[in-house]
């Protein structure tokens, strides 16, 4: 079975993101990069499928500026075994997205799709559930595990109340929750060993996939601004502070 | 415009979420509701009586007794047919189904929407709440999740919805229900909670959350929550933590016990109205948020803290 993982090239979720003073984005000139770690995740999980021997290749792709062959070279490095770049310096809706991985789909013939929930930038939380429509497929959103069992995989997906557990069909599409895996470090041979491995580039319209955007971002502004309070100088204080809300038992 | 909102619902009773989805939807246009599931004659009727409610419509089949988005989002993309807006509050289900439905409907959806700004124009949080977007769609038909702590809930009785069946639909034989571990807790949920008492990595121990943090949330009625540290470290399981990919939350009061205060959790719970905080590293970036902060250990100033409250 063939694994196809997208993965996006995001701010690092160690840099405080800083809006940009005329209110168009945020500022991402010269700041740290990387894999968004949902989907680091998502490559975590397929090599473990790899390695289980459900899965026999893994292709990570990507859809972004020509820098985002770093951040295939790191799910290579991690141990996919190709990549493809659809490479666009326009922002990418996940509707568009979800057809860019659909015509992909279409072409590699996946098992699996597994992608990150969200990415930490735009936080849309779209992406797997779109291409699940698109294709047809059933969805396992939210996993924190995933066993692939004959043609079906059964995916425990966390929900607010605890953990769900459904049957999918194969070709299904997985999107990853924090505690599905703890993604592994790229040894340094393996490294280098990922320069060599074969990265393919294409454009959305070689998918035929138009990538306007359907939403326009009007402006972006700072959050409301929390001060901060009082310290207080012991349980007492506190005590009264509260019970002065009405707070008490 | 015609709006329609997803019932959130546990087959006896209408969630909380659905009215802040109500209330959202209602600066839209007309409200109506899709109440789906299997048996769900007694939702139907109290989400009739929402403040507000024009027709609910009512789609009572096995196939959607689990919330299988590969069941409802077809059944929600046909009722789409003639509403022109659907609205789901931005909870596991509402995430899981809505894009689905988005997809089906080739339209774009704007998530976790925290106000409506006019008829097509809205504001949302992105990067883990540092930034708030303002966006105007431009699709024909809206698909929109909405952030529950961001609107005020309708009010749960007082309407006289026209309840209406629904024929459409059914099992698309893609995926089944297996299981859950759903924890039955004998407090207030997490996001409707007045009072949270939330717990950090620095209690240590699962041990030491039940030692510490449980009596003083029994003793305030509170809800119990944790950072993503405490809940990775497993001394509370995963529907307990609060932050950008856990619940967000904004009760009246928060209290945050030994949790330092990293980016992910203050999304989770900077809209609290009044937050407390109690750490005993008195630089912990929480105390930069916090209302009323106490720089102490935890395991003495709590447990004296739920004796004189």
């Amino acid at each position: 079975m063939k694994i196809l993982v997208p993965v996006k090239r995001v701010l690092d979720y160690n840099v405080k993101p800083r809006v940009k003073a005329d209110g168009t984005g945020v500022d991402l000139a010269n700041v740290k990069m990387s894999m968004n770690p949902f989907d680091e995740i998502g490559v975590e999980e397929a090599i473990r499928l790899k390695e289980k021997g459900v899965a026999t290749e893994i292709v990570a792709v990507s859809v972004g500026p020509a820098k985002a062959q770093e951040t295939l070279r790191t799910a290579l490095a991690m141990g996919a075994d190709r990549a493809i770049l659809v490479q666009t310096d326009d922002e990418v809706e996940p509707l568009a997205l979800a057809k860019i991985f659909k015509a992909i789909a279409d072409a590699e013939q996946p098992g699996l799709v597994i992608l990150g929930k969200q990415a930490i930038d735009g936080d849309n939380n779209q992406t797997g559930q779109m291409l699940a429509a698109l294709t047809g497929w059933a969805q396992g959103t939210f996993a924190s595990a995933v066993n692939v069992e004959g043609d079906h995989v059964s995916v425990t997906r966390e929900v607010d109340g605890g953990l769900e557990t459904v049957k999918l069909k194969l070709p299904a599409i997985v999107t990853t929750d924090l505690r599905l895996n703890e993604p592994r470090y790229a040894s340094l041979p393996n490294i280098m060993k990922a320069k060599s491995k074969p990265l393919d580039t294409k454009s959305p319209a070689d998918y035929g996939v138009d990538t306007t955007p359907r939403v326009k971002t009007v402006k972006v502004s700072e959050p409301p601004v929390r001060s901060a309070g009082v310290k207080v100088a012991d349980v007492d204080e506190l005590v009264a502070k509260l019970k002065a809300m009405g707070v008490h038992s | 415009m015609k709006t329609l909102v997803w019932v959130e619902h546990d087959g006896s009773a209408v969630k909380d979420a659905t009215l802040a989805a109500v209330t959202a939807a209602s600066k839209l246009g007309e409200v109506h509701l899709l109440v789906a599931g299997a048996g769900v004659d007694g939702v139907a009727k109290a989400a009739a009586q929402i403040a507000g409610v024009g027709k609910v419509h009512v789609a009572d089949n096995a196939a959607f007794g689990h919330n299988l988005p590969e069941n409802i989002a077809p059944l929600v993309a046909e009722l789409m047919a003639s509403h022109d807006a659907f609205v789901a509050p931005a909870t596991t289900t509402g995430k899981n189904i809505a894009p689905r439905v988005a997809a089906l409907l080739d339209v774009m959806q704007i998530s976790e929407v925290l106000s409506v700004e006019g008829p097509k124009t809205f504001t949302r949080p992105i990067y883990a709440g540092n930034a708030i977007a303002t966006v105007e769609s431009s699709d024909p038909k809206l698909v929109l999740t909405v952030r529950g702590t961001a609107f005020e809930k309708a009010a749960a009785t007082g309407g006289s919805g026209a309840v209406e069946a629904v024929s459409a639909g059914g099992d698309a034989g893609l995926s089944s229900f297996v299981g859950a571990e759903i924890a039955k807790q004998d407090r207030p949920e997490l996001t409707s909670a007045k009072i949270i008492v939330s717990g950090g990595r620095a209690l240590g121990s699962s041990e030491k959350y039940q030692e510490v943090i449980v009596p003083l949330a029994d003793k305030l009625g509170a809800a119990l929550g944790a950072s993503r540290a405490a809940v990775d470290a497993g001394y509370v399981p995963n529907d307990y933590q609060v932050g950008q990919t856990g619940k967000i939350v904004a009760p009246e009061v928060y209290f945050a016990i030994g949790i330092s205060g990293a980016i992910q959790h203050l999304a989770g719970m900077k809209d609290s109205k009044t937050i407390v905080a109690i750490n005993k590293d008195e630089d912990a970036p929480i105390f930069q948020v916090a209302d009323f902060g106490l720089v102490a250990d935890l395991f003495n100033a709590v447990p004296e803290l739920t004796g004189k409250i």
